[in-house]
């Protein structure tokens, strides 16, 4: 397999992070996917595609392990992953469709937590997340009096702490005015270009470079 | 450095959910309140006689205690599952029993230590003997922990269900039982003069199998709830 898989790399194709084969889930009774392979090199970004209820989400949720596929195999780097596999997890991060806010916490506070739970970023890289998403003036009032697309950015400013190479964003851009949406598709250009990867659904155009995204369709 | 980051994650959840029970203290408040007002109900309903109370008071304490425990169990993992924090808290690089143990103890914390800090108050007024008021607020000191982190595992099995209210009892009840027993056996052989080390060591022996079996049933059954 791991022959197999590295067989790509000596062409011009660029190094690829991120693979799965076989993937199958069901929900309830019902099929969702099956034989679904992906793969995802360095400096590119995939979205799936399709319309609601075909099984997006629940596809970043297996890709970062939070569900448990009926059938398949993930590699990360070339290596095949177990359940919850600490180096797999320092190099993810996830925003799901809930943010993970606290509303009776100041975002400050919110990102403190975050910050301890998955990266060692420090006070000043936080203050900095804050700000590229244009959060400077609520750093420390409660989540509570924050709109959807403020609390939303909260959420989203975890991504630029510590250096996850590997981004899987459920509809990043939900809530999010033009100028937040600029902003997010900033990070992730950034991030494609330092050579990490991402994962993204969207029912909002996405903007990437034609050249960094490729993209799976999904059928409902 | 690894074993630094999960203290770290440790301390950061501890100290976070302290903040979010300070922030809502009506939620605090409910369990210590329970408490107290069976505590000083019941001489009001079925007598006031010093003698007849001593031989219920401490049966009356653990119950009310055991209950009230219960009755604050929903809020451990309620919040966080709804608002998808605990996503974040399973997709962390650090060990998910370390983070689970950081929220029972918080859990303990703010419901546990509040019971054993008016438990003195409420041995007084439920004519608890003297010599077992000390062995009541010991017994109540090994076994409320037991019970938070034994309710974790319920909370963790029921917490995806929309209406887990009483599966959790059915769940967890069973385990507390032996818990009152020795608890409440332990205040009464004390008022009889009689020694309770025995009592006292197996409340400690669940304390400590609780202490390290339950946050790895916990942490399996949060993975399963959010599947």
């Amino acid at each position: 397999m791991t022959q197999a898989h590295e067989a790509p790399a000596q062409g011009a194709a660029p190094e690829s992070l991120l693979a799965a084969a076989g993937l199958a889930c069901f929900r309830g009774d019902r099929l969702l996917f099956q034989d679904l392979d992906l793969s995802v090199a360095a400096g590119q970004s995939l979205q799936i595609r399709g319309p609601n209820g075909c099984g997006k989400t629940t596809l970043l949720r297996i890709l970062c392990g939070l569900t448990t596929p009926e059938n398949g195999t993930i590699r990360w780097r070339g290596r095949a992953l177990g359940p919850r596999d600490p180096d797999y997890l320092r190099d993810l991060r996830y925003i799901g469709h809930n943010d993970g806010v606290k509303l009776v916490l100041s975002p400050r506070e919110n990102l403190r937590m975050a910050m301890a739970l998955e990266s060692g970023a420090d006070e000043a890289a936080l203050t900095r997340a804050l700000a590229r998403l244009g959060l400077s003036g609520f750093m420390d009032v409660a989540c509570r009096t924050l709109s959807a697309g403020q609390r939303r950015r909260v959420a989203l400013a975890r991504l630029t702490l510590g250096d996850a190479r590997l981004w899987l964003l459920d509809e990043p851009f939900t809530a999010l005015d033009s100028a937040a949406t600029k902003a997010v598709h900033m990070l992730i250009e950034e991030h494609l270009d330092g050579g990490g990867c991402a994962v993204l659904t969207s029912h909002q155009p996405v903007r990437i470079d034609a050249a960094k995204s490729t993209s799976l369709d999904l059928g409902a | 450095m690894t074993a630094n980051g999960a203290r770290h994650a440790f301390v950061t959840l501890l100290k976070r959910d302290l903040l979010l029970a300070a922030r809502n203290r009506g939620e605090l408040i409910n369990p210590l309140l329970f408490y107290i007002i069976v505590a000083t109900l019941f001489p009001l309903g079925v007598t006031s006689d010093p003698a007849t109370l001593a031989t219920m008071a401490a049966g009356v304490l653990w119950i009310a205690a055991l209950l009230a425990t219960l009755l604050s169990l929903d809020s451990l993992f309620r919040s966080d599952f709804d608002d998808g924090s605990l996503e974040l808290i399973l997709l962390s690089p650090h060990s998910s029993i370390v983070l689970v143990l950081a929220k029972v103890l918080a859990h303990w914390l703010v419901t546990g230590m509040p019971l054993l800090i008016v438990t003195p108050l409420l041995a007084m007024l439920m004519a608890v003997p003297e010599d077992a008021r000390a062995t009541l607020w010991l017994t109540l000191a090994l076994g409320t922990p037991v019970l938070s982190l034994v309710g974790a595992i319920g909370v963790a099995l029921t917490v995806g269900l929309r209406r887990g209210g009483a599966l959790l009892s059915l769940l967890v009840l069973p385990l507390y039982v032996p818990v009152l027993i020795f608890g409440a056996n332990a205040v009464g052989a004390s008022a009889a003069g009689l020694p309770v080390t025995g009592q006292l060591y197996m409340l400690s022996a669940f304390l400590v199998l609780a202490l390290s079996l339950a946050p790895l049933a916990t942490a399996a059954a949060l993975r399963i709830s959010i599947d």
